[in-house]
């Protein structure tokens, strides 16, 4: 079993977010591997655990501090980490950094094939969970996403979807690209060992030269659609906290009452 | 003129209220065209869709289940269209996504509205639990734009026109993938979380008994809505989930009971318009975003509020 699974750095959600200049501010402090790509390794690491053999490859797009996501990865347990990163890439949509990885891919099947690709259902900065679907139709392999539970027999892998309207039964042909949600599994702690190790690691650092990907098809240039304006909100005005001293429900009705909501 | 296309969310054959939103919408960007999806919709259905400006419904008979299906589906429907508005949700940014791998759209999901400017489409939202603003613009000359419910006030056109169907075929493309059960959601009476105007969600402060939050929803017309400890708990179903891992909601009232606040919580529901808290410890987070907080017991305080808008009511 062979598995790839992207990882992602975005800023710290304990963090002050915010924009620079339409972009997303990313600092080596602040930024972390997205925490819902933690249940994609976890799902890739279990995968091999059941089939007895295999091996796990995590990959990060983005600029240079992106590093620390796929050494995050390697902390946990995988086995080979590739960073790609080329300044044309930055300000890629989602198109763009689903066409790189895309790439990536073909670039680790040059060695031997993937079963799987398996991202985190969504990158806690943007949240659009737009990507495992441009993957999968950039692959032109099948897609299962937002898994809450996965598993793989007979060349197919099968997952569980909880949609707003229905519990789906999903099943794919391999190769595929699967979607986990934070449902999917308890994502492991790693240990001191792996965390010695994953300091000495090699990571591959991949340019778009390196893929064969078109600069201009990518970054600031490709993409369809660019942020034109970002601005903090203004904070919520006329706060108010009340204690309760036996009153407490009667005031919060009457809150609700003067401004037309109840 | 630009033509926008709307694909219509519906639900047992009946238009939902984000659809008529998203007509409305669709009326401030250009002229509106209905996609239907699934088998012919009622005349009452069709009435509805051309009261908010649709002058056609082309139905398509297709399944939303698979991305690679519906996205084949929508594009059939709306090949004429500069502007695709749909009601941003988990399936349709698949639909999306895959639409406009296939026609090269520039595409932005979980939009709070839209306008024309210079030409292009460009979106706002919120983002990073609705501490920024953002305003996107779509370089491409076909925009596909995915709005939250509940961002845009639906009201019908000034001028209703009778909508006509006009049936679409399109081939069945060949997925792999193959989606062998469904099990459909057992939905209580009201309206689904998503489009809820009002949400009433309880936390690990209400101990698992959710019928306090139950009555308080229902006398507002509103959802239940949950933090993702009590769902863990199993004291409520996932699909009450709120936050950036459930369901994110905006709705005109808000009201968190025994919920901290938590960054994963507030990061579904921060963008509602007012905000109501109740819960025991005035340092938890939730009252920071609150526009009204309660320090004190849920079992004290929603009792009390129920009795005082009842006797309001009752005048
Ligand atoms: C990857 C990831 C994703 C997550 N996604 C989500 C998500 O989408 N949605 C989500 O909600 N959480 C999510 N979480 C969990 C989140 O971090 C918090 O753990 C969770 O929101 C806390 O739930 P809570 O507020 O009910 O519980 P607590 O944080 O335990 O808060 C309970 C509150 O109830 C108050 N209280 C107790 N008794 C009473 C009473 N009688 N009356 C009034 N108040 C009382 C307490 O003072 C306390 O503030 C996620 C976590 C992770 C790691
Ligand atoms: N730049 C990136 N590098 C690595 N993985 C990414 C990147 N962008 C998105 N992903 C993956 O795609 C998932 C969904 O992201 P998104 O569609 O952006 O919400 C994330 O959980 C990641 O696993």
């Amino acid at each position: 079993m062979r598995i790839l699974v992207t990882v992602k750095h975005v800023p710290d959600l304990q963090s002050q977010r915010s924009f620079t200049g339409g972009r997303v501010t990313r600092t080596a402090d602040d930024g972390t591997m997205n925490e819902l790509d933690e249940h994609a390794v976890e799902a890739a690491l279990q995968l091999v655990e059941a089939a007895g053999e295999g091996e796990v490859y995590a990959l990060t797009v983005g600029g240079a501090d992106a590093v620390v996501a796929v050494r995050k990865a390697l902390q946990l347990g995988v086995q080979h980490a590739i960073h790609v990163s080329d300044d044309a890439i930055a300000d890629s949509d989602v198109f763009g950094t689903a066409k790189v990885m895309a790439a990536a891919v073909r670039k680790v099947q040059d060695e031997a094939p993937l079963d799987l690709v398996i991202t985190g259902m969504a990158a806690l900065d943007g949240l659009t969970s737009m990507l495992p679907t441009a993957l999968a139709a950039e692959l032109d392999w099948s897609q299962a996403t937002l898994a809450s539970a996965v598993s793989v027999a007979g060349g197919e892998v099968t997952v569980e979807r909880h949609l707003a309207d229905a519990h789906e039964t999903v099943v794919a042909p391999l190769p595929a690209v699967v979607s986990v949600t934070d449902e999917a599994n308890k994502p492991r702690y790693p240990n001191f060992k792996l965390i010695m190790a994953a300091r000495k690691a090699p990571v591959a650092l991949w340019s778009l030269a390196d893929l064969g990907v078109d600069p201009a098809s990518v970054g600031r240039e490709g993409a369809r659609t660019v942020v034109v304006d970002a601005s903090p909100a203004p904070p919520r005005e006329n706060r108010v906290t009340v204690t309760d001293t036996g009153d407490g429900g009667t005031q919060l009705a009457d809150f609700l009452i003067e401004k037309g909501l109840a | 003129m630009t033509t926008v296309a709307v694909l219509i969310d519906h639900r047992d054959g009946e238009v939902t209220r984000p659809a008529l939103e998203a007509l409305t919408l669709a009326r401030s960007l250009g002229t509106p065209v209905a996609v239907w999806l699934g088998s012919v919709p009622s005349a009452d259905a069709v009435a509805l869709v051309g009261d908010y400006g649709a002058t056609e419904v082309r139905v398509v008979d297709a399944e939303m289940r698979l991305a690679g299906h519906a996205a084949a589906a929508l594009g059939a429907a709306l090949e004429d269209a500069d502007v695709v508005v749909v009601i941003s949700t988990f399936v349709t940014k698949e639909i999306v996504t895959r639409l406009a791998m296939a026609t090269g759209a520039g595409v932005v999901v979980d939009a709070a509205g839209a306008e024309i400017v210079d030409g292009r489409v460009e979106t706002v939202q919120t983002v990073f639990a609705a501490t920024w603003n953002v305003r996107t613009r779509i370089h491409t000359e076909r925009a596909i734009v995915g709005i939250r419910p509940n961002t845009t006030q639906a009201v019908p056109a000034d001028t209703p026109g009778d909508a006509v169907i006009v049936p679409v075929t399109v081939d069945r493309p060949a997925t792999r993938e193959r989606v062998v059960a469904v099990e459909p959601v057992e939905r209580g009476a009201g309206v689904p979380l998503a489009e809820a105007p009002v949400v009433v969600s309880g936390g690990r402060g209400t101990g698992g008994d959710y019928a306090l939050v139950t009555e308080l929803a229902e006398l507002l017309g509103g959802a239940v809505g949950a933090s993702r400890d009590a769902t863990d708990e199993g004291w409520i179903s996932h699909e009450h989930m709120v936050g950036q891992t459930g369901t994110t909601v905006t709705p005109a009232l808000y009201v968190a009971a025994g919920i901290s606040g938590a960054v994963h919580h507030r990061g579904g529901m921060q963008a509602s318009g007012t905000i109501v808290c109740i819960n025991l410890d005035p340092d938890a987070p939730i009252f920071e975003i609150s526009d009204f907080g309660v320090v004190g017991s849920l079992f004290d305080v929603i009792p009390q509020a129920i009795a005082r808008i009842r006797e309001h009511r009752a005048g």
